[in-house]
């Protein structure tokens, strides 16, 4: 169902194979694609019709760059207005007198507990003297869910049966004052903003405690209502900044584009896991790209380029410049990409129907299939590696048995290297312009 | 507060004066953020190009996503050409009777076996624990015996917090230690209530999310060991759905309906001021019943599923 949007407008503008100017006819088209993508990702009708407006009025009329075709140059602005709309990353402001207070506001079930567990240890990390808060009494077992974190942490965390969220924080700043803490991070309960007792509890609390950082915390996968969630915590407490959850699952996260047009508060992280590291700082380009349903590339490049050793990495590269890959740059390749991390993760990053596709493989059969490979290429000689072509069969029966395999299996892999071979050789001849069809 | 309602068939069916201004109330809360919408839109004179515009935003901002919304509107297009409607006021009833036709009631709810075990599952913050409370009062007052049965031993005080339940409305209880196997958790509670003759064990479960492989195999793994606790356990899986969630909803329905064969739906929280319009894409793709809906956080906030109360609340009228 989720086609990537440069798929869906390269068949818009199939056999459109001039260039030029874009008329009003092609952008016309090509804006149905943008606004069907921009529902399908949550964004919220009022935002998908301005932004539209917006991206239509730069569209008609550009000049189409040689290096694009018209389905990509629309791309290009339709990304380029969302990471301007999605602004820039923007720290947190730990400006002014210790300790700085940090409230977490949002609805019920948005992971406020958690992230404030998150930036706990991500506070610690940066050297700061981390004094938690559990500020709801009303959802049962909510402090101990604190504490236990606080635990994890080695954290204080503050609690006080009994006594009204208010009044809890003041005591709770004086107490972290006193015991000489950096950061008071005070975790509320979850509420609708169309709960005006508890709206005003959150103003009790603000008027105690000023915080420097009050953050909404959005679950990613949340729908429509992200707009009137965000503009009542907004009508109702300074907000100064956003924390999207569970960024990890498949939800796309267009409520980022709603929340941040009717607030303009900067998104300051986004949340990618169940453990207490992962919280991460926000990045406008990837979730551009993945509100548009291209995916996290950015993310896996990224990660891609923290596993690589360096130097290895360049000769690689120049070796692919040159259109030479070689079995042993594939087994490099899949050693550091074990470095990266869990597959299942990397899966997920994936665009379209290559997400899809890898998500279904279960991880123990990649893994599975990642060691005969393994195995196969160390049972090769230095000369079989850099040239498979050598390769005849009695070589294979002698790779297959110390490789434990079959020949089957070697003829396999040599199949499959030709064809990632004869892909390199395209990627490094277009300079990877076709590669999109891979991700159509 | 206990009061026990008897001679329901079904055991759940909640008298309907009773549900009728439960569910209002709870939607009363959440009305003044819409309404008005679509007064404006049906009080207009005639049908006009706007008018169809403007039903769209409607339906899409209530979350029923973009092909239950064109299927809609493709419907009451065809209406109003056959059946000559000119003025918008008329379009009313037709959108209620669409919307309508697209949600089944939700089917009686009947549990032959005892113990039937009842498998709560859902991605993180959907409102699983909350709801198993609210469920097992429910059954309670309808006079069955219900355990409950926290295995949701990841989430930090998870547990803690199905036992704080359990004390408030007097359910006796079988709880993981946290970071136990939650298998092991789910078969001791299921032979405690065989052993000891309960009606009900409901089984909270770790929120995960549904991209989780790993996540996902351990859920199934869950559900092997109630079958083998006792033959046929669990002999219903509901999903707990929170009806904030947006065109995600679909996909979570999706993958936990594959790997654990869910039978329900609960949408919870719909006493925010979200409409849940997500129902009827996973009623249209997966034939999955909505059983209950959450309309508040007391234990008594939780409903059997209205269609018409639904509508209304989308309608907002």
């Amino acid at each position: 169902m989720f086609e990537t949007l440069t798929g869906r407008l390269n068949q818009v503008f199939d056999g459109l194979r001039r260039r030029g100017k874009l008329s009003e006819a092609d952008v016309d088209a090509a804006m149905r694609e943008v606004r069907l993508a921009l529902l399908e990702a949550d964004v919220h009708y009022s935002v998908v019709k301005s932004f539209i407006a917006r991206v239509r009025e730069r569209s008609v009329g550009a000049e189409v760059s040689k290096a694009l075709n018209p389905g990509q140059q629309v791309v290009k602005i339709v990304n380029e207005e969302l990471i301007g709309t999605l602004g820039g990353p923007a720290p947190l402001n730990l400006a002014g007198q210790k300790p700085r207070t940090i409230m977490l506001v949002g609805l019920q079930g948005s992971g406020k507990t958690t992230a404030a567990g998150k930036l706990a240890n991500f506070l610690r990390s940066r050297g700061e003297r981390v004094f938690l808060v559990a500020g709801d009494p009303y959802r049962p077992a909510a402090a101990e869910q604190l504490r236990t974190l606080g635990r994890q942490l080695d954290v204080p965390v503050f609690f006080e049966a009994e006594v009204p969220p208010p009044e809890l924080a003041a005591r709770a700043f004086e107490q972290a004052s006193k015991g000489g803490y950096t950061v008071v991070i005070v975790d509320t309960a979850g509420r609708s903003q169309l709960d005006d007792a508890l709206m005003g509890e959150l103003q009790a609390i603000v008027r105690k405690v000023p915080p420097a950082e009050t953050l909404l915390v959005v679950d990613a996968m949340i729908g429509q209502e992200a707009l009137h969630v965000a503009e009542g915590f907004r009508d109702a407490v300074p907000l100064t900044g956003l924390i999207m959850t569970k960024m990890d699952g498949d939800a796309r996260g267009g409520a980022a584009i709603s929340i941040r047009s009717v607030t303009g508060v900067p998104i300051k992280f986004i949340g990618t896991g169940e453990k207490l590291d992962a919280l991460e700082a926000f990045q406008p380009e990837r979730l551009a790209s993945r509100i548009l349903g291209m995916g996290d590339m950015l993310g896996l490049i990224e990660k891609a380029e923290a596993a690589f050793d360096e130097k290895q990495a360049q000769k690689q590269a120049e070796r692919l410049a040159k259109g030479e890959f070689t079995l042993e740059d594939l087994l490099e390749m899949m050693r550091s990409s074990k470095k990266m991390g869990p597959l299942g993760q990397m899966a997920d990053m994936l665009p379209g129907e290559m997400g899809r596709a890898a998500r279904n493989v279960p991880p123990e059969e990649m893994e599975r299939s990642f060691k005969r490979t393994e195995a196969i290429i160390s049972s090769m000689t230095p000369l079989e590696r850099r040239s498979p072509d050598v390769l005849n069969a009695g070589r294979r029966r002698r790779i297959a048995g110390g490789s434990g395999l079959e020949v089957q299996d070697v003829n396999r892999l040599v199949k499959q290297f030709r064809e990632m071979q004869k892909l390199m050789k395209t990627i490094q001849k277009t300079g990877g312009r076709n590669l999109g069809r891979m991700f159509g | 507060m206990r009061q026990a309602q008897k001679g329901c068939t079904s055991g759940i069916i909640t008298p309907m004066p009773e549900l009728f201004s439960r569910w209002k109330e709870g939607l009363a809360r959440s009305s003044k953020a819409t309404f008005g919408r679509l007064a404006g839109l049906f009080g207009a004179t005639e049908i006009k190009p706007d008018t169809w515009d403007e039903l769209e935003a409607l339906l899409i901002q209530a979350d029923l996503g973009l092909e239950t919304t064109a299927s809609v509107i493709e419907a009451l297009r065809g209406g109003v050409r056959t059946g000559g409607l000119t003025r918008a006021s008329e379009l009313q009833s037709l959108l209620e009777a669409e919307l309508l036709a697209r949600l089944d009631p939700p089917p009686a709810l009947e549990f032959p076996a005892k113990p039937a075990v009842i498998l709560l599952v859902g991605v993180n913050g959907s409102g699983k624990t909350t709801t198993i409370a609210k469920l097992g009062r429910r059954f309670a007052d309808d006079g069955k015996r219900v355990l409950l049965v926290a295995a949701d031993t990841f989430r930090a005080a998870a547990v803690d917090q199905l036992q704080v339940w359990a004390g408030r409305l007097n359910l006796p209880i079988i709880a993981g230690q946290m970071g136990s196997d939650p298998g092991a958790v789910v078969y001791d509670g299921i032979q405690s209530a065989v052993t000891k003759g309960y009606d009900l064990a409901l089984v909270d479960t770790a929120g995960r999310l549904h991209t989780r492989y790993n996540l996902m195999e351990e859920l199934k793994k869950v559900q092997r060991v109630a079958g083998k606790a006792l033959a046929g356990a669990p002999h219903a899986v509901w999903l707990v759905l929170d009806a904030t969630t947006g065109q995600n909803a679909l996909a979570q329905a999706r993958a936990f309906k594959q790997a654990v064969s869910v039978t329900g739906i609960i949408l919870a929280k719909l006493d925010t001021s979200a409409r849940g319009g997500m129902a009827f894409a996973i009623q249209r793709e997966l034939g999955l019943p909505i059983l209950f809906a959450g309309l508040g956080e007391k234990p008594e906030d939780l409903t059997p599923f209205d269609p018409e109360a639904f509508v209304k609340g989308i309608m907002n009228s």
